[in-house]
């Protein structure tokens, strides 16, 4: 997906139709689980309730959602050919901090980018117009920070 | 079965984030990226599943029940609280620095990037520290 390398950051390809077509699948997914599990499909939650406490059953089908979700690009890349390019940052102590802020705040949410961005938004739940438009605006304020005011 | 519907379901979660490019971090911070360099793809992984999400939620609530499960489970809560706007405004921030969300995360996790392997453990340790904080509170 990565073209080529800018000086300081990775350029990638504006890819609609793949975006669009993939952004497809997370919502043919999304509505097959609300189908056959009556679930909503939010990786946070599906993800959290791996953890203790332990009050409610289903464990057992969260932990193969989540293979699944590991799986995936070993799949692609038998399927294509092609090995999946992800571009992952090296500082180790940044990727610290951005994990335990997704991982807190998603919970603390009640929801992310799957739960309040996809099915919440698809639900039209006001609780899930203000999640999404928060963080996408601390997600923009957050970039331009460090690009191009620490960074630049 | 419903283990293996999982899996499936998963894993066709997980292909959607690999073939829209949201798997990929340089790709979502270069989505957020508005005043450098923007790439617009992340607005069609939104369009696509919430459209989708749109018809097939209103075409699934028509029926009874779901297919394995006793009843539907859906969010009733309408309420604005400050924990809305807490959450993900942290979660945005900690999105902006490391340009995973949960599920790309997990679909990084055995590529193996030193990165990944630092922020996924992380990412369960914050899970966790809002569920107990959470209970403390209740």
């Amino acid at each position: 997906m990565t073209g080529f390398t800018s000086t300081i950051f990775p350029l990638t390809d504006f890819t609609p139709v793949a975006s669009f077509l993939g952004g497809a699948l997370i919502g043919l997914s999304a509505v097959l689980l609300l189908l056959v599990e009556g679930r909503i499909a939010g990786i946070s939650g599906i993800a959290s309730r791996l953890l203790p406490p332990y009050r409610e059953g289903g464990f057992a089908g969260r932990l193969a959602f989540i293979a699944g979700l590991i799986a995936a690009p070993f799949v692609a890349g038998a399927v294509t050919g092609a090995p999946v390019v992800q571009t992952v940052s090296s500082n180790l102590l940044l990727m610290l901090a951005a994990g335990l802020l997704v991982g807190f705040g998603a919970v603390w949410g009640g929801g992310c980018t799957s739960g309040h961005g996809v099915c919440g938004m698809a639900r039209l739940s006001p609780r899930s117009f203000v999640a999404t438009g928060v963080f996408m605006t601390a997600g923009f304020l957050t970039v331009f920070l460090v690009r191009h005011v620490i960074g630049g | 079965m419903s283990v293996l519907v999982n899996l499936a379901l998963g894993l066709l979660f997980g292909l959607g984030l690999v073939l829209s490019g949201m798997s990929d971090p340089a790709k979502v911070l270069n989505f957020l990226d508005l005043a450098g360099s923007f790439d617009p793809s992340l607005a069609f992984v939104m369009g696509g599943a919430v459209l989708v999400a749109f018809i097939g939620f209103r075409l699934t609530l028509r029926r009874e029940r779901p297919v394995l499960a006793p009843r539907f489970q859906l969010p009733t809560r309408r309420d604005i609280d400050a924990r809305l706007i807490l959450g993900p405004a942290l979660f945005g921030i900690g999105w902006g620095l490391g340009g995973f969300c949960p599920g790309p995360a997990f679909t990084a996790l055995g590529l193996g990037a030193s990165g990944t392997l630092v922020f996924v453990p992380a990412m369960l340790a914050g899970m966790w520290a809002a569920r107990a904080l959470a209970e403390r509170r209740a």
